[in-house]
């Protein structure tokens, strides 16, 4: 395979496909939560659509983090087998999902810099994460647009929907930063040219983020304060309550299948 | 198919053009442009496809339907195998897939109008300047609005005709 040309650790290596794969998987678990309660059928719709193409890109980068591994994990087993210690999401995904408005921005928020992410990962010198970035980038594209555009319409919209994106962006601009902190993992995968540096990400990232908050005449919080802690498994109680759902039939009927 | 000649692929492509895709059964596999490759590889005949959307809840469906198909031919050995690069784009639609998916009331992609995740573009379609035209597949009419980006499959955004009034099915270009 192709790996065997690629000099990089193979632990730090499945911790960071684990992190794709843990974010997709989080945010798809807590998008689909919408299903039957959103405002309108469309946007029901929508989320639901959403969801599936992360729990999709979930099947992807997981698969892979399994073959890296090489133990014979799948996909599957690394999703519902796993405890809330060994989850390499950002906090960002894990947040509830709060009123529509929340959700929206939480997804915009996350597109913006998962576009930046799929671009860069395409030029990755292991061909199979390049691969998936190119399958995942064109769904995402279809996302961002989608969600720079209720953005948009919500935050220059009414009174109403404009305080509630407006605080809906305050409350999750602390967990953003985590997107580009790079510790010794994303250090080993930099140093082998699989993964852009994330703070390479950031610029590109503020300039959407901006533009699209301009549009929608919302203000950028000031404060500087970032949470962290999420990549390397230090989670908000959050997660728990996702697993608990997420993960009930593996654990109550073991190797269940249907 | 011990002692008979395998069949050739020409024979084979045929027989996959006549498996429907699971979610919109009017058009089949090829027209979708998912069946990447077809060869023999001594006497295993592999068959390589690619998924549409990763998430697609039809992909494990599809896989099934051409075993079976090709199984119903006679065919013994049997591989198939997933393709994810170059990804699939809606542009693979064939000619005639794109008549069919008409036919049947859904809009064809209009080619090369993807998102890109560049925002460039967004601005001019806001401000109602975009040339964009998804015909009513029921009556022709140019005059179309989207009410959503999503429809009824992932595959799908949901239009409306504003002429005959009927809604429909838009073929997402991705």
């Amino acid at each position: 395979m192709a790996t065997a040309d690629i000099a990089v650790d193979q632990a730090a290596y499945f911790d960071w496909l684990c992190r794709l794969g843990d974010n997709c998987l989080v945010l798809g678990h807590r998008v689909s939560e919408w299903c039957g309660h959103s405002p309108v059928l469309e946007e029901d719709i929508a989320l639901a659509n959403t969801a599936l193409d992360l729990i999709g890109q979930t099947q992807l980068w997981l698969g892979l983090a399994g073959e890296v591994e090489g133990k014979g994990r799948t996909a599957d087993k690394l999703a519902y087998l796993r405890d809330a210690a060994q989850f390499r999401n950002v906090l960002l995904v894990e947040r509830p999902n709060g009123d529509f408005g929340q959700t929206l921005m939480r997804q915009f928020l996350f597109d913006a810099w998962h576009m930046e992410l799929l671009r860069a990962l395409q030029k990755s010198s292991d061909p199979r994460v390049a691969e998936i970035a190119a399958k995942a980038a064109k769904e995402v594209a279809y996302h961002l647009e989608r969600l720079a555009d209720l953005v948009i319409r919500l935050g220059d919209g009414t009174e109403e929907s404009r305080a509630r994106m407006q605080k809906a962006l305050n409350v999750l601009w602390p967990y953003t930063g985590e997107l580009f902190m790079a510790d010794a993992v994303d250090q080993a995968v930099v140093a082998a040219g699989i993964a852009p540096a994330p703070e390479s990400l950031k610029a590109a990232w503020d300039r959407t983020v901006a533009e699209v908050m301009a549009e929608a005449t919302l203000s950028l919080p000031e404060g500087t304060f970032q949470h962290r802690g999420g990549k390397a498994g230090r989670h908000t109680e959050a997660l728990g309550f996702i697993l608990a759902d997420m993960q009930f039939l593996q654990r109550a009927y073991p190797g269940g299948t249907w | 198919m011990t002692g008979a000649a395998l069949p050739d692929l020409e024979t084979v492509r045929h027989w996959l053009s006549q498996v429907p895709d699971p979610e919109i059964p009017v058009i089949s596999l090829t027209d979708l442009g998912i069946i990447r490759e077809v060869e023999w590889q001594d006497d295993t005949l592999v068959v390589t496809v690619t998924p549409t959307y990763s998430g697609c809840p039809a992909t494990s469906v599809i896989n099934l339907d051409i075993e079976a198909a090709l199984r119903a031919k006679g065919i013994q050995k049997l591989r198939l195998e997933r393709q994810l690069s170059p990804p699939w784009t809606t542009d693979w639609i064939t000619t005639e897939g794109r008549e069919k998916l008409r036919a049947y009331g859904i809009a064809p992609p209009v080619d090369g109008t993807a998102a890109d995740g560049r925002l460039a573009g967004r601005v001019a379609r806001l401000a109602g300047t975009s040339n964009l035209v998804i015909a009513c597949p029921r009556c022709g009419s140019a005059k179309t609005e989207k009410v959503s980006q999503f429809g009824s499959t992932p595959c799908k955004a949901s239009y409306r005709c504003t002429d005959c009034l009927e809604p429909f099915d838009y073929f997402k270009c991705i």
